[in-house]
Parts: C-alpha cells; sequence; structure tokens
C-alpha cells in the first residue's frame, strides 16, 4: 500500500484548528482519521476544526465519559474517544458501535486510536500530535491512495515540509 | 404530599447512567426512606476503564436485588409507590436502557406513572433533598465525569444553560491528570489524596480566560500539566522543575486551577443573573477543596451556597425521584413511549 507522510510544527492552538479545518474540508463519508498524542496535544482541538471544516454547527467537546458522539454536517461526523476503552477489546468496540461506525454514513475520527489498533482498517488517515519544546508537532500519514492525494493537496495549499515515501 | 388523598407521596427513583446501578424511594420530596447505590467501580478499575458491556450487564445483574432492597429498607410496597422516576439520559445507552426497561415493565405491571429524568435536572434536584427553602432564581453548577455546566434555574422546571465546557468536563481532567500523575482511578479523589499538605500555589497553572462568556476549558491546563511532568517549557512553569517539586504541591496546584475557574464563574453567574444563592451539584462537588474554596467565595459575596452531602453529589437514584417528584406535583404522569439518549441538553419545556 502507498504511504505518504506531512510533518509540520504547529506552534499554537489556531494552528492545530486550521489543520484540522484543511483536512475537513477535504474529507467524506467513510473516511477514518486516527488521532494520537499525549494528554494536551492538541486532539480535541484538531477535531474541532475538522468539523468546522465539514461545516458542523454544534459543539464538539470531549467525549471521552459516553465514547460517541454525533454531530450533523455536511457529511456526519462521528467523534469516538476510546480513552476509556480496554485496549484493542472486540466486544467493547462492538458495543460503542465502533464497526458500524468505521466506514459509515460519516466520517469517523477517532481519538486515542492507539488502544483500538488492531481493530482499525488498513486504509485511513493517522494524525500523530507530540508536545516539543516549540510547542506541537504534527505528523500525518496518509496509508492508501486517497490519502495520499489529500496530503498531497494538503502540503500543496500549505507549502509545509513533508517527505514521501514509496511503499 | 399527594394532593388528591393527602397520603404520603412516595416515588421510586432508578438510575443507572452510568457504573453505578441505584434504587431509592423518596416519601413528599424530603425524606429520603431508602437510597441504595451498587458500584461498578471496582469492576471498571480492573478492566483500566468503564466497558459499555460490562456496565449493562452489571446493571441488569444488579438492578432487581438493589430494587428489593430499596422497597425493603423503605418498607414501601408497589401499592404504596405513586410514581416511577427514571433516568432517560444522558449516560451511557447501554446502562441507560437496563433502567429504563425496568421502570417501563414495572409501571407497566404495577399501573404507575412513568416520569422520565433528565439526570443533570436530577443532580440539581439533590440540592431540593436537603433544603426546603431554597429561593428562585439560583445558579448551580453541575460538576461531573462527564459534566460541567452552570445553570440558572428560574423555578421548578426552568432551566436555562449559562455556561458550560468546550472541551473536558472537570471530572475528566482530574481523570486524566491523575492517570499522568500515576494516581489512580476516579481521579477525583486520587487527586485529593495526593493533594493533602501539598502547597496549591506551588505552580501557577493556567486558568481559561473565556472572555465574556460563562464557558469553561481544561484543555490548556491540561497542555501544562503534561508539558511539565514532560519538562517541557510553559509560560507558567518556566523556571520550575517536576522533579523538583512534590507530587502533592503538583496534585494541590492543578486541583486548585481547576476549583478556581469553577468558582469564578460561578460567582461572576450570580452577580451577572443577580441572584442571592448559589449551588454545587455533581460528583466533584463532593471535593473538599471546591467546597472549601466556593463556601469562603459566596461568604465573600454574601451569598447563600447550597452543597448536597457528598451521598448525594455522586450519582444516586434520590435525586432521580427528587426531581420526579417535582414533575409529578406539575401533573406530569408520564407514558411508556419515551426513549434513552446518551447526549440529552437540560432543557425547560416549550
Amino acid at each position: 500500500m502507498s504511504v505518504k507522510i506531512l510533518r509540520g510544527q504547529l506552534t499554537s492552538a489556531e494552528q492545530t484548528h486550521t489543520l484540522g479545518k484543511r483536512l475537513g474540508e477535504r474529507l467524506q463519508a467513510g473516511d477514518v482519521v486516527c488521532l494520537y498524542g499525549a494528554l494536551g496535544a492538541g486532539k480535541t482541538t484538531l477535531t474541532q476544526g475538522i468539523a468546522a471544516g465539514l461545516g458542523v454547527a454544534t459543539w464538539v467537546n470531549s467525549p471521552t465519559f459516553i465514547f460517541v458522539t454525533e454531530h450533523e454536517g455536511r457529511v456526519p461526523l462521528y467523534h469516538v474517544d476510546a480513552y476509556r476503552l480496554p485496549v484493542n477489546d472486540r466486544d467493547a468496540a462492538r458495543d460503542i458501535g465502533l464497526e458500524e461506525l468505521i466506514g459509515g454514513a460519516g466520517v469517523c475520527v477517532i481519538e486515542w486510536a492507539e488502544r483500538v489498533a488492531l481493530l482499525l482498517p488498513p486504509e485511513r488517515l493517522d494524525v500523530r500530535l507530540e508536545h516539543t519544546a516549540e510547542g506541537r508537532a504534527a505528523t500525518v500519514e496518509g496509508f492508501g491512495e486517497r490519502w495520499v492525494r489529500l496530503i498531497e493537496e494538503l502540503s500543496v495549499s500549505s507549502g509545509e515540509q513533508h517527505t514521501a515515501q514509496g511503499g | 404530599m399527594n394532593p388528591l388523598t393527602h397520603e404520603p407521596l412516595n416515588i421510586l427513583g432508578i438510575e443507572t447512567s452510568c457504573d453505578e446501578t441505584s434504587v431509592a424511594v423518596v416519601r413528599d420530596g424530603r425524606e429520603i426512606l431508602s437510597n441504595l447505590v451498587a458500584s461498578q467501580m471496582d469492576l471498571h478499575a480492573k478492566f483500566g476503564g468503564v466497558v459499555p458491556e460490562v456496565a449493562s450487564r452489571k446493571h441488569v445483574e444488579l438492578l432487581n436485588p438493589v430494587l428489593h432492597e430499596a422497597l425493603a429498607e423503605a418498607q414501601v410496597g408497589f401499592d404504596d409507590v405513586d410514581a416511577i422516576a427514571v433516568t432517560h439520559g444522558p449516560g451511557l445507552i447501554g446502562s441507560l436502557l437496563v433502567g429504563v426497561c425496568a421502570a417501563k415493565a414495572l409501571g407497566y405491571v404495577h399501573r404507575k406513572p412513568v416520569l422520565p429524568i433528565n439526570h443533570l435536572e436530577g443532580h440539581i434536584y439533590a440540592n431540593f433533598l436537603v433544603h426546603e427553602d431554597i429561593e428562585f432564581p439560583f445558579v448551580c453548577l453541575i460538576v461531573s465525569g462527564g459534566h460541567t455546566d452552570l445553570i440558572l434555574m428560574r423555578e421548578h422546571g426552568i432551566y436555562e444553560v449559562l455556561g458550560r465546557t468546550r472541551d473536558d468536563a472537570a471530572g475528566e481532567a482530574f481523570d486524566k491528570v491523575a492517570r499522568v500523575l500515576g494516581l489512580g482511578f476516579p481521579g477525583g479523589p486520587a487527586i485529593q489524596k495526593a493533594a493533602e499538605g501539598g502547597n496549591p500555589h506551588a505552580i501557577r497553572f493556567p486558568r481559561a480566560d473565556m472572555g465574556a462568556t460563562l464557558d469553561f476549558s481544561f484543555a490548556g491546563l491540561k497542555t501544562s500539566v503534561m508539558r511539565f511532568m514532560q519538562g517541557l517549557p510553559t509560560p507558567e512553569t518556566r523556571h520550575l522543575r517536576a522533579s523538583d517539586v512534590p507530587l502533592s504541591d503538583i496534585a494541590a496546584s492543578f486541583q486548585q486551577a481547576v476549583v478556581d475557574v469553577l468558582v469564578r464563574n460561578l460567582m461572576s453567574a450570580a452577580e451577572r443573573f443577580r441572584v442571592s444563592t448559589v449551588a454545587l451539584a455533581g460528583g466533584v462537588a463532593a471535593n473538599r477543596c471546591l467546597r472549601a474554596t466556593a463556601t469562603a467565595a459566596a461568604h465573600a459575596a454574601g451569598l447563600r451556597l447550597l452543597i448536597p452531602p457528598i451521598a448525594l453529589c455522586t450519582d444516586n437514584a434520590a435525586m432521580i425521584a427528587e426531581a420526579g417528584y417535582f414533575h409529578f406535583l406539575r401533573g406530569e404522569r408520564g407514558d411508556l413511549d419515551f426513549d434513552t439518549f446518551a447526549v440529552l441538553p437540560l432543557l425547560s419545556p416549550s
């Protein structure tokens, strides 16, 4: 499968939001975007940006407590938070409806995706957010043709540095 | 009292919105005849999180024994029950369904009205269980693992949401930071314990300023704690290193930052809406630092502060029965067609 990586520095919450928004503008039903990163790395902010890009008008806050929230937008946004799910537990994931949400009628954004790593589809976008001395670093990694193209679009429109890998 | 028969009015409350199975009987909106709470906390701690499937199965297992014990302790039979009040949201759908199905079945069999209650409304009504003389309007801060809402209650059943969290709930921030600090679950009690004897002013973690709104945000605070623990620079903690600061100081400073924001907004709301009474509700209202800080601030501002006893702050069915009592007094008799909702805003009837 082809893979493409984009890296960039995010020096403010606004920049994280903007990255999400530009991503959200390009998303379509069935897309799966996985977010990784420590506490406070900006996963919810990025999701709020994605929601803005999808034209979601409702409030997007952390769904940790109830695992999944759904928002109406240009296409529906399923905001999943695996923080409280047991790691790679198929039954628990099924119980919150993850199987139907992935590849469903909306865009599925999964926070703490490492906790359901074995349950994720091979074609997806991974966004890693890290705390750095300057702020935050984002690594966007696309798996599959659609995501490679999307990353190319993103990097053309932003002029951010990126490295491409064949594979 | 039942306005028609002048007999005592007994409401059976059922609460299964998250990981507590609770059944209560409340008489005349004043007297808690029983309030049984079976917690699944230990079970979920074993899994390292709440497993929805496990939670709902556990509710199924626990509900009947808890129900029977609650009725026995109250010395009340179904003949003496006037209505059944049940939480129908917000919460975990699978868990809510267990309580709602039970309530509907009991209501159908025993021909009792079944009243769907918003869990948040229940939290506010915990205050009415202990105070008969609450003056409207008042502002209530509901703080729990899933919610941080500032509500203006104009009269029974009439609510206005003044502010809410833009990211994490306060209790959630406690849980997540507790995990980072290597403390246990649930985070609220763990951080409170770790903070004992700590200096709450050791580190000036950020207090989010949400401008003119009464909203809350804990993302920046969470980020600051995380960066501090990782040894990364933050504007607030530049000269300090995590390794040089005792854990009790870190926990106390974090706790104080959360509490300061909560109390600041509660007091601003009281001023803006010119109320003379403010109230706390929800699981985080059990936090001693919040109780003490709110008490001091209310005293300074000349406001009456209501705080339910700790057993009525955390999830329980007595507060649901209490809210149900006032619905019943307003003439609501419910039906069996209502649904359950994971997300259910607190709205006034239109």
